[in-house]
Parts: C-alpha cells; structure tokens; sequence
C-alpha cells in the first residue's frame, strides 16, 4: 500500500465509523453504501480487466432475491441469507460469464446486457420473486442470533463491515499475482494469451468475483430496505453502476466509492425537485464524461496531485 | 380446423404478429449493421431514435394535423437529421478511442431523449390511429388478419430489401463496404469519407425512425417503447452476427415468428426465448449465425 | 408475530381508554406533532393510473383541507404529494422517508396493490396512520392488515361480488381471464373467479401481462382460441382501455363479451360510450348520484376538468375523516386517532352511514352501474345508470372469512 492509498484507507474507515453520527439519514447512508460497493465489484471488471458488463443488475437483483426470500420464506438468520445470496450471485456470474467471455468488447456488453435481461424477464414471471410486487416485509433480524438490526445504527455497521469485507477483498485480487494477470488481460490480451496465461480462465474468475460482490451489495440492500423489486435486475439499474464507475474513476480503487456516494445523493436530493429530468441529467453527465472527463473525480484528482495514473477502459 | 391443438384462427395470429414484431427487429438490427459497419459503434440510442419516429408521427398528427403518410416520409427525415446533428456534435470526439465509449455515450445519449420525452408524455402510452385507408380487418375464412398489421410486414420487408440493394448492388453501396474494410484506403481515392460517415449515421437513424411511425398505430407510442425493443434487438445482432445485411433481416424476421409461436405453445417463455436462443449460439456458433470469425 | 399484533392491540385499547383523562394535558402540552399536521397524497402522477387518482387526487386532498378550514386544533395543516410510479420499492422508501424525515402524519390514496402493501408494511413499523383509497387488493384487510391501516373505498371482493356476480347471473357461464400481473390483478382474477365457480361457472383459462403492457393482441388472440363467453379484464386504467381497444381490431367482440372488471369513470370518457355502452362495472360512488355529489364534482371538475372518480372523492372523504379524528381526540397521535376513527361514522358526501371496522375495512354501500348508450347520455359525463345498490354488508367480505390477524375468532 502506498502513501496516498493508505491515506485514503484510512480516511475512509474514519469517515465510515463516525458517519451515523454527523445526522445523516442512516438509511441513506446504508444505500449509498451498498451502491459504493455494486460499483467497487463492477470496477473489478470494468476498471481492471478491461471488461465492460452491460447486466450487473443481474447479480445485484437475483442476490436480493435470493436474501430475500431464503430469510422471509425459509427464515434465515441475516448472515446465512447473505452467504445464500452470494453464492447464487457466484453461480450466476459463472453461467453468464462463461457464456460472455466467448466474445470480446462490444459483443460482450451486449450479451451480458441481454442475459440479464433473461434473468429480468424470469425474475417477473417466477413465482419465488413476487413478480411486479417484489418480495415485501423482510425482516432485518438478529446478525449472529445477537445483534438487532432493526436498530439503526447496528444495521449502520453491519453494512459498513459489509463493504469494508467487499473492498478490501477487491483491493486484494487487484494487487496479487491473479490481478496483474488481469491487468495484462486489460492492456493487450493477444499479448497475455501468448506469454501462456489462461486468459479466459482469468476472464471468468474475475467475472464470478465480480458477480459474487455484487450480489453481496444487492443482498445487504436488500436486508436494510427490507424489500427487493424489478428495479433492481432491471438494465436502468446496469446502467447506473456504469456511471457509478465512470464518474468516480474506472480502474481506481476509491473512484467507485466516491461516484456511488455521488449518485445516490444526486438521486436523492433531485428525485423530488426535478421529477424525470434526474434521468436527463445521468444521461448528461455520461456524455459528458465519456467526451471530457474520461478518468472521473479520483482519476482527475489524482492527476491533478502529480501522479499519473494509466487510466483505460 | 386446428394445429397441434390451437385453432388456427390463433395460430395464424400470433404468426401475423411475430412477423410484425420481427419486422421492427429487422428493421432495427439492419440500422445498428449498417451504422457498425463504417463507424464501429454499437448505437445504444437506437431504440430512443425509433421512439422518436413514433412521437414525429404522433405530433404531426396532434398539432399539424399531417397523417400517416405524410410521417412516414417526414420522420425519417427529421430524426435522421438529429442523428446528423449528433454525429456532428458528439461521436465524431470518440472514434479514436476505445468502442466500448461509443456504447457508453449512446447509453447516455437514450437516457437523455427518454428522459425529455418522459418529461413531455408521461410514461403511459398515446394512441395513434390507423391510417383509414388500412383500417379494418380482412376475413380470410379461416383468420382475420387486420389490414394494418399486415401491411406493416410488407413494408418493412420492402425497406429492408430496398436497403440490401443499395448496399450490395450499387456503386453507392461498393464504396460504403470498401469503406468498411478500409477507410484511408477510400478516402486516398478521394471519397469524402467522414461526409460517408455521417451520411450512413443518419441513414441508419432514418431506417429506425420508419420503424417507429410503422409501429405506432400497432402499439401504444410511449417513451419507454425504445429501450423495450432495443435489448432484443441487441440480441437478435449477437445471434445473427453482424457480417451480413441479409442475415439481419433474416434474423430478426425469423426470431419475432418464434416468439409468435412462443405465444401459442408456451406464453410464458415468449419474452426469454430469444435470449435462449442467443445463449445457444453463443455455445455453438460465437461468431453468430451469419457472422465472420475475426 | 401474532403475539405482537394482539399486544399493540390491546394497547391501543388501553391507550384509547386513558386517552379521554389525558387529553387534558397533552392539548396544552402541544398535541399535535411538529406543530402542524401533514398528510401525503401518494399515487401514480403520470402513469397510466394518472387519471383515476393521480393530481386530482391531490387537488381533492386540498379542497378537504380548505373546508375543513385550513387548520385543524389551530395548528396548520400542509398536503404533500409524490409520484410512487407504480413501483413498491418506490413507494415503501417515500412512505420511510415522508414518516421519518417530513414528519408526515398520514398518507393517503395509494393506488396499484402492490405499492399499497409495501407503503401499508411501513406505516404498521413506524406506526403512522395510512388510508388506502386507490389500491383494490382485499389483502390489505386480511394478510396484510396492520392496525394503522384503513382501506377507505372499494376492494377485490366488491368488485368480483358486484360486476362478476351480475353476469354469471345473465348467463355469462365460461370465462377467460386477462389478468394484470401482479397483487391487484391476481386478487380481482382470484375473486372473480370464485365468484364464477360459486354461480355453476366455469374458468377456462387465464393469461397474464405485465403492468402498462403496450400491445394486447396476442392476449386477445389466447382469448379467442379458449372460446370461452366472457373475457374479464382484471387490469385496471391504461391496461383495460388498452385491452378493450385491441379485442375491438381481432374481432373477439363479434363472438365474445368483455367484461370490465374495475372501471373508473375517467375509463369510460376514454375509451367513449360507443365503445363502453351496456357494460357493467360495480362503483363506489358516481360524482352524478345526488346533490352534494353534484356540488363537490362540479367545484372539483372546475379546477382538474375532469369529474372526480371514486378514488378522488374517497381521497377528499377520508382527508376530511382523519381531520375530523384529530380534532375529535385532541391529538394527532396515531393510536388515539385511529381509535377514534374505528368508532366514529362517517357521513359526508362519499359515504352515508360508513363505518371503519376492526380489520380497516371501511364499510359503505356499493352501486352495480350499467355504462349508457350513446342516446341515454344526455350531457357531458352522464355514463351511468344505476343498476342495483348493494348494501356494505353484502358488498364486502364478512368478517368471519377474514384472514386478517388482527381478528379475534
């Protein structure tokens, strides 16, 4: 860990202990941090694989599902429905992954866009999902038969644990050996291919860890809001992960966190005011990042502190 | 009379409306082909430029009081002429970086126009009428086909081959497909290549807005019809492939009829069987069925 | 759980009790939360659930306030209102935030079931009055019934009681049911359908379309090949006046009926008599029935231009009810309001002689109405004739088929 990272590690675990006491809506606080982290997993692919997925709602919605449904209907302790959840976002990831990988770049944002536009459209016809109703009234429960987390504030840790567990892992694939090989994969992957690396089973590893924590986010939302709906499989909801990333900074380890925080609370403080246009002003800012702003907050800020990042797609 | 236990009546409705349905996506696959042809860019706001062409036609009718007819030939134009300006303004800043910001900025670019049109309309839908000259059904005896559906399939199949044409056959069309493969090599033989590209970009946009006029007396124009369609359009590219103007044409006719008989046999897999089917190419044919293996 | 529910209700009694000796003190020591009282009016603003409640809704909220005098035990009273887009998600975090953050005394209208139910879960968590007038489910008074709960104007079980039980009794024997999929469309297909089977019916088929479906023909066409009589609707606003257009283009109308299930009035004035003549619908009001109907639609239909649907005047009826609670109990307390509001009748424009029983069930007559011809009509919005008052009790569910835990057997 270098300086600056360390810096910023340490800044925010800071940040995150004491943030349910500055007077910050907890809910709010819980679901922008379950978005940073849905970033953070997202940005393992995106921002250091090189791998635009267009369907991460998909692992994002079928977790909460899943949560959902292992806690309310077979009455799951909260952990167990997350562990539940994640596993089948793995299983999942590894499905629709195996099949993505078979095609590069383009193509392979639009197959991972139209499979989890299957996993949409099963989700609305299953039985388990509660089709347009969503799965409603879902305990918070007892974490570990002993915490109460229909209080607040011990819901408020549990989710930051959460991500800190999240991030931290991801921090951990990008800096060992497999995350170099992935890094290779990004910048040229002929060139990885012929030095001997498995690149597509590097692809797909990347691919299931990728889904896993997203499920993980996608379960923890779920616990905290006590419901999971279509919203969250649907493709609005892979396109806002998208600029969660691109904002903050694909290929960064804080940009996701701070793009997640910036969308949520864009969302939050617009939806009121300005109604529909919230969705006119994403589409702006991803134009506008696409054309002028390419490495988003944390990559620019990080250029501007001296360092150069590489910063690709 | 009956097939496989469905009275035919239904049978060949649902098969009326699959061609329909495979109509637009042929319409649209074709459009995204021709568009990622010279420019290599997936247009994601594909599906908002033919919600466009349907809102063109709504509005020509609503405050000029212009029919049908004169909105299948304005449409094209008008939404073909704001792909123009797009091009001009936006993509031209990205061809040299990576595609995959090409997906992203029309991503943006479909979030921006819904969100304006959702701002206008509302989600719920605006009836469109049938033009008169079509209204009406025909009693076959055996099925009643409804005039305007059926026309939809003849005139898009007429715009779809009328684009084969002019790709494959024309001196118009050698020059696009030489430009496909090799832009300076066209351009050093003194063919104004970004004017091309921009002229193609608008062409591909004007072929959606058909499809959105040809599609709003059929179902109700609403902002969000767009991203509906343009997912299953994007797997109807992935199975198809796009090395071949007639092999989307032929896709996307022929996934809309499965859907149609998806209706009749098992309704509840209907939306998820195209889907099935691209997972299956993928497994046996990644290229797609009428693609080129890079 | 059940535990729980009999202890919040037993509290509640308690506190209804006590209520009456500390009423003294709590008035002066400022009663009423946050100083002003604040109502909600939540409901599909621009979605095709806009015409029946929507900004009408919010504007009948307003005329309630406005009669009532602007404040309630001198304390200001203030409507808020948000689009919950037909999405529970949507509207379970509004219902959260208005109760947590906006001090938000009670939320009102609330249409698609679904929503209904997620906004009802959390206003039984934050223990805040909720009154559902827009969604239809007969859930909200049986599973899913809380104590904070009221659901004010119309149910599943009326309709399917009302509008099914009528034409089975014409001779409408063999259905097929077009169903919006999801709470409220598959409770109306539920109840219609046993209504059917109890009357020597028959169900032949069902199928199913998501919400705010675009094209209906290809359901239309699964309606035609069950060859059954009647195709019933169990869709609701944009949906119905979508589906009753495309059985109009397969011809299904030359050898089928329809059958409209829930139909609001701003339905017919869309769809047009030519179209709608003859059909029947079971209403919870008609802004035509008698003078103080007549009165409040005409100042209604001066601001919104459309005459209120039962939906709206229920809006403006349980507004003026829950305000009448406050100032009734001195508070605006939940539990002391809705005891108050579970013995008191209601008597106003929208409903005479209703009352709110233990499961939230607001009781009130409901009217079987035929749609008239075009040549009946004989001025703008004169749609209904009255075809048969059906008395509260008869109208909805008993309590003794109730499934509602709150119900002591």
């Amino acid at each position: 860990m270098n300086n600056k990272t360390a810096v910023g590690f340490v800044l925010l675990v800071l940040l995150g202990l004491v943030a349910p006491y500055t007077g910050a809506y907890p809910i709010f606080l819980m679901k922008a941090l379950c978005f940073a982290l849905f970033a953070c997993a997202f940005n393992l692919l995106l921002g250091f694989t090189g791998l635009l997925s267009f369907g991460h709602a998909a692992f994002f919605g079928t977790a909460g599902y899943a949560a959902a449904y292992s806690i309310k209907a077979w009455g799951f302790a909260p952990e167990l429905g997350i562990l539940f959840a994640v596993t089948t976002a793995a299983l999942l990831g590894w499905a629709i992954g195996s099949l993505a990988i078979r095609r590069q770049g383009i193509y392979f944002a639009m197959i991972t866009l139209a499979m989890a536009q299957m996993i949409y459209f099963i989700c609305l016809q299953a039985k388990f999902t509660g089709a347009e109703d969503g799965l409603q009234g879902v305990p918070r429960g007892k974490l570990f038969g002993y915490f109460n987390l229909e209080d607040d504030i011990a819901m408020y840790y549990m989710v930051f644990a959460n991500f800190m567990i999240g991030f931290l892992l991801i921090y951990r694939t990008v800096h060992s050996p497999f995350g170099q090989v992935l890094k290779a994969i990004r910048e040229n992957e002929a060139r990885a291919l012929s030095l001997g690396y498995d690149v597509d089973k590097h692809k797909l590893l990347a691919f299931v860890i990728s889904a896993a924590l997203a499920g993980m986010a996608g379960a923890t939302k779920t616990i905290v809001l006590g419901f999971e709906t279509l919203t969250d499989v649907n493709w609005p909801q892979s396109g806002e992960v998208v600029l969660m990333t691109l904002i903050g900074g694909i290929g960064t380890m804080f940009g996701p966190v701070v793009g997640g925080f910036f969308i949520v609370t864009l969302e939050n403080e617009l939806a009121d005011k300005v109604g529909s246009w919230v969705q006119v002003i994403m589409g702006a800012i991803f134009v506008i990042c696409v054309l002028a702003f390419r490495r988003g907050i944390v990559g620019e800020l990080t250029a501007l502190f001296g360092r150069k990042k590489d910063v690709a797609v | 009379m009956e097939i496989f236990g469905v009275p035919i009546q239904a049978f060949l409705g649902q098969l009326l409306l699959g061609l329909v349905n495979g109509s637009f996506y042929a319409m649209l696959s074709l459009g995204l082909a021709v568009i990622f042809g010279l420019l290599n860019i997936i247009n994601f706001s594909h599906g908002a430029l033919y919600m466009m062409g349907a809102y063109v036609a709504f509005l020509a009718l609503d405050l000029l009081g212009l029919g049908f007819w004169w909105s299948l030939a304005l449409a094209p134009l008008i939404v073909g002429g704001f792909g123009i300006i797009i091009e001009r303004l936006l993509m031209r800043w990205i061809y040299k970086l990576d595609h995959l910001y090409g997906l992203l900025l029309t991503f943006g670019l479909a979030l921006i126009i819904e969100g304006v049109y959702r701002y206008f309309f509302g989600v719920s839908g605006q009836p469109y009428p049938v033009p008169d000259a079509l209204r009406g059904a025909t009693d076959l005896g055996f099925m009643i086909l409804p005039n305007y559906r059926a026309f939809v399939v003849l005139a898009s199949l007429i715009v779809c081959l009328g684009t084969w044409y002019v790709i494959e056959r024309t001196r118009l069309g050698a020059y696009l497909r030489a430009g496909t493969e090799n832009p300076q090599l066209v351009q050093a033989f003194g063919v104004n290549v970004p004017l091309m590209v921009t002229l193609t970009f608008g062409f591909g946009v004007a072929l959606a807005a058909i499809g959105g006029v040809l599609a709003a007396p059929v179902i109700q124009i609403n902002p969000l019809m767009g991203s509906n369609i343009i997912i299953v359009v994007f797997a109807v590219v992935v199975i198809g492939g796009m090395g071949s103007i007639l092999g989307s044409i032929l896709t996307g006719l022929g996934l809309g009829v499965i859907e149609g008989l998806a209706k009749v046999y098992y309704a509840e897999a209907s939306s998820t069987v195209v889907f099935v089917i691209m997972a299956i190419v993928l497994m046996v044919r990644p290229a797609g069925l009428f693609g080129k293996e890079k | 759980m059940k535990r729980k529910l009999l202890a919040t209700l037993v509290g509640t009694a308690l506190l209804g009790m006590v209520s009456n000796l500390a009423l003294a003190q709590t008035a002066k020591a400022g009663a009423i939360s946050g100083d002003k009282v604040i109502i909600g009016v939540m409901n599909d603003m621009a979605g095709l659930y806009s015409d029946i409640g929507g900004p009408g809704s919010v504007e009948a909220a307003r005329m309630a306030v406005q009669d009532f005098g602007g404040k309630v035990l001198g304390k200001p009273i203030e409507i808020l209102s948000a689009d919950h887009q037909n999405k529970p998600d949507v509207g379970a975090t509004k219902a959260r935030e208005w109760y947590d953050t906006e001090g938000v005394d009670m939320i009102v209208d609330v249409p698609t079931s679904s929503v209904a139910i997620s906004v009802g879960k959390v206003a039984a968590e934050k223990k805040r009055v909720f009154i559902d007038t827009g969604g239809a489910t007969k859930a909200l008074t049986n599973e899913e019934c809380n104590p904070y709960m009221v659901h004010y104007a119309y149910d599943t079980y009326a309709l399917a009681n009302g509008t099914g039980k009528a034409i089975v009794q014409q001779g409408g024997k063999t259905w097929f049911f077009i169903t919006a999929d999801y709470a409220f469309g598959k409770a109306l297909e539920a109840d219609t359908a046993a209504v059917v089977k109890a009357n020597g019916g028959e169900v032949k088929g069902v199928v199913r379309h998501p919400l705010n479906a675009s094209d209906f023909s290809s359901f239309m066409l699964q309606a035609q090949a069950s060859k059954a009589q009647i195709v019933g609707l169990a869709n609701a606003g944009g949906d119905t006046i979508n589906s009753v257009k495309a059985a109009n283009e397969f011809g299904l109308t030359k050898n089928q009926s329809l059958a409209g299930l829930l139909l609001f009035i701003t339905d017919i004035h869309s769809l047009g008599l030519k179209t709608a003549q003859g059909m029947m619908l079971t209403s919870a009001w008609y802004w035509d029935a008698n003078d103080e109907t007549r009165k409040f639609s005409r100042r209604f239909f001066e601001k919104i231009k459309r005459m209120p649907t039962f939906d709206q005047a229920a809006v403006y009826s349980a507004v003026t009810t829950y305000l009448k609670a406050i100032k009734a109990v001195g508070t605006d307390d939940a539990d002391k309001v809705m005891a108050d509001l579970k013995k008191t009748k209601i008597n106003d424009m929208f409903a005479k002689n209703g009352y709110i029983r233990q499961d939230g069930r607001m009781m009130h007559d409901m009217y079987l109405m035929q749609v008239k011809t075009p040549q009946e009509s004989k001025y703008p919005w004169d749609y209904y004739k009255l075809k048969a008052t059906i008395p509260a009790e008869q109208a909805f569910q008993s309590l003794a088929l109730s499934t509602c835990p709150m119900i002591k057997k």
